[in-house]
């Protein structure tokens, strides 16, 4: 469950990136958020994750309250989120395998549980064959399906999408977005940024559309401008 | 840290040992050299040490009164001297006593005819605080009723001089060194860090606590320090026995040697010590700078 109430975000350089923020997200959502370059859709994922603090303003991630939380606490935040970028973000000289399985071992999981859980969730992603190869020995599709993967191994409740499908043409894009449709009707949460509108006109799903660092539409009315 | 995890973690250090092999052997072969050099000014100073207390327990002070003194008067002169600070003990030697160690062993008759009353009364002197010796002299000398006074303090100053010298000149170069070792430790640490910061980015995105995260990189700088203080404490232990193989042969007896044997457990320490803290502290440097977000 995420919660942002009243959420600014001025950078160093003086950039208001989000100027009043609202918005709440139920557990077992599907929500699009959409909105113009620039409009600040990064910078509320990375406040969600706490790679950022806002400047003002409370977030709830998952019980955990960000304004405020604890430096040593924010690795156990995170794992309640699972997180996938528009550039894949695979280790180069581990194969599929291993990158997925890398995540499950970083916080602490033993051998016995990853020889059980990896291959589950490979298959889930439709990879149940390629988890010798390398990740430069896939397609863009693939490869971001291994990203899912790996956000998907440490079960979080919810996945956070910052643009997934922003190097991939329009059938593949189609696919990942179809697979996300079906982890959330697993019973995870989904939060996809993107600004497709075609993409995002295909599905009938909330969207929350950014503009200038506020909430400018909220609702199941498709891609509005 | 569960079990597996911490083979995990220990395979990750030592991988990146061998992953980044020319920094690794640059790195280890800077402290190697560091602690080459900081345990031979340290040996050096022990021996000399050594040297320095052995002639000034060979030092004496022999203090020739007047000679018009008479016998008796000599002896008040020996209280005289007693009040002085760094005089333990002033043993009275009469002018007879003085001849006859004069003639030792030699045959009698040589010294035929001598008399006594051309030798000096005089006084042993041994001191409370040797490395005082040439304080003690020029009071002895201020002492009324006493003519001369013989100190064989040149060589016993000369040595303590070089002594504090190098005590000096080896903590400034330790100093030093140890600094350059760290630099290069954590810097060697800093690019296995740089080379995984993609890895280190993801492995915040999913989770993983900072210390997980730090602790290959302990491990690989403490894998750096510990094989440099190895090193380093068989070459010293073989170039050491070298040169003292060469001092003894050169017959310099007044010099102090030991064998390194004797010395073998506080030099393993201090080996393992400065290799670990290098490695710890090097390591340390760049973690902290890099995990900061
Ligand atoms: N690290 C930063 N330092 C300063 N300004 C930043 C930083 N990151 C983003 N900004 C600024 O904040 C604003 C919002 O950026 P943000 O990345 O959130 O936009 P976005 O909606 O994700 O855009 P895009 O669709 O292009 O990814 C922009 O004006 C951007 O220039
Ligand atoms: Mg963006």
């Amino acid at each position: 469950m995420i919660d942002l109430i009243n959420v600014t975000k001025t950078y160093e350089t003086g950039t208001h990136a989000l100027n009043g923020i609202d918005m709440h997200i139920d557990d077992g959502e599907f929500v699009f958020l959409v909105g113009q370059s620039g409009s600040g859709k990064s910078t509320i994922i990375k406040l969600l994750t706490a790679e950022l603090k806002p400047t003002s303003g409370s977030i709830l991630v998952n019980g955990y309250k960000l304004e405020s939380i604890k430096r040593s606490s924010i690795p156990y935040m995170r794992r309640t989120l699972g997180v996938i970028f528009q550039d894949f973000r695979l280790i180069e000289n581990k194969t599929v395998y291993e990158n997925v399985a890398f995540a499950m071992r970083v916080i602490g999981a033993s051998n016995k549980e990853i020889k059980k859980r990896v291959p589950y969730v490979l298959e889930l992603v439709g990879l149940e064959n390629k988890g010798r190869r390398l990740p430069n020995e896939l397609s863009g599709g693939e490869q971001q399906r291994v990203a899912i993967a790996r956000a998907l191994i440490n079960n979080p409740t919810m996945i956070i999408a910052d643009e997934p499908t922003g190097n991939l043409d329009p059938a593949r894009s189609f696919e990942i977005m179809l697979l996300l449709e079906k982890i959330n009707a697993l019973g995870t949460t989904v939060m996809v940024v993107t600004h497709e509108k075609g993409l995002v006109d295909r599905f009938t799903k909330r969207v929350v559309h950014i503009d200038e660092g506020r909430v400018i539409s909220d609702g199941m009315d498709g891609y509005v401008v | 840290m569960k079990h597996n995890n911490f083979g995990y973690l220990l395979g990750e250090g030592f991988r990146a040992v061998f992953k980044h092999g020319f920094m690794s052997f640059a790195a280890i072969s800077i402290t190697v050299a560091c602690l080459v050099i900081i345990n031979s000014f340290l040996l050096i100073c022990y021996n000399l040490n050594l040297t320095v207390e052995d002639v000034q327990k060979e030092t004496r002070i022999v203090v020739c009164i007047d000679e018009s003194y008479t016998e008796a008067e000599s002896k008040s002169v020996g209280s005289d001297i007693n009040l002085l600070d760094n005089v333990a003990n002033a043993k009275f030697i009469s002018r007879s006593e003085a001849l006859q160690s004069f003639i030792g062993d030699s045959d009698q008759s040589l010294f035929e005819g001598l008399d006594p009353q051309s030798m000096r009364d005089q006084f042993e002197i041994t001191l409370v605080d040797n490395a005082k010796i040439a304080e003690t002299k020029s009071a002895l000398e201020n002492v009324t009723g006493v003519a001369d006074v013989y100190a064989d303090i040149e060589v016993g100053n000369a040595l303590a001089t070089i002594r504090t010298v190098l005590y000096i000149a080896s903590l400034a170069i330790a100093a030093v060194l140890l600094v350059v070792s760290l630099i290069i430790i954590s810097n060697t640490i800093r690019l296995a860090m740089l080379d995984r910061r993609e890895e280190i980015a993801i492995m915040k995105m999913v989770g993983a606590t900072n210390s997980f995260i730090r602790f290959p990189f302990f491990v690989e700088g403490f894998i750096l320090g510990f094989f440099g203080a190895v090193l380093s404490f068989f070459i010293e232990w073989g170039l050491y026995e070298l040169i003292r193989e060469a001092i003894l042969n050169t017959g310099l007896e007044v010099l102090t040697v030991v064998p390194f044997t004797e010395v073998l457990l506080p030099m393993a320490v201090i080996c393992a010590g400065a290799g670990f803290f290098i490695g710890i502290f090097g390591s340390l440097m760049s973690i902290r700078r890099f995990l900061k977000v």
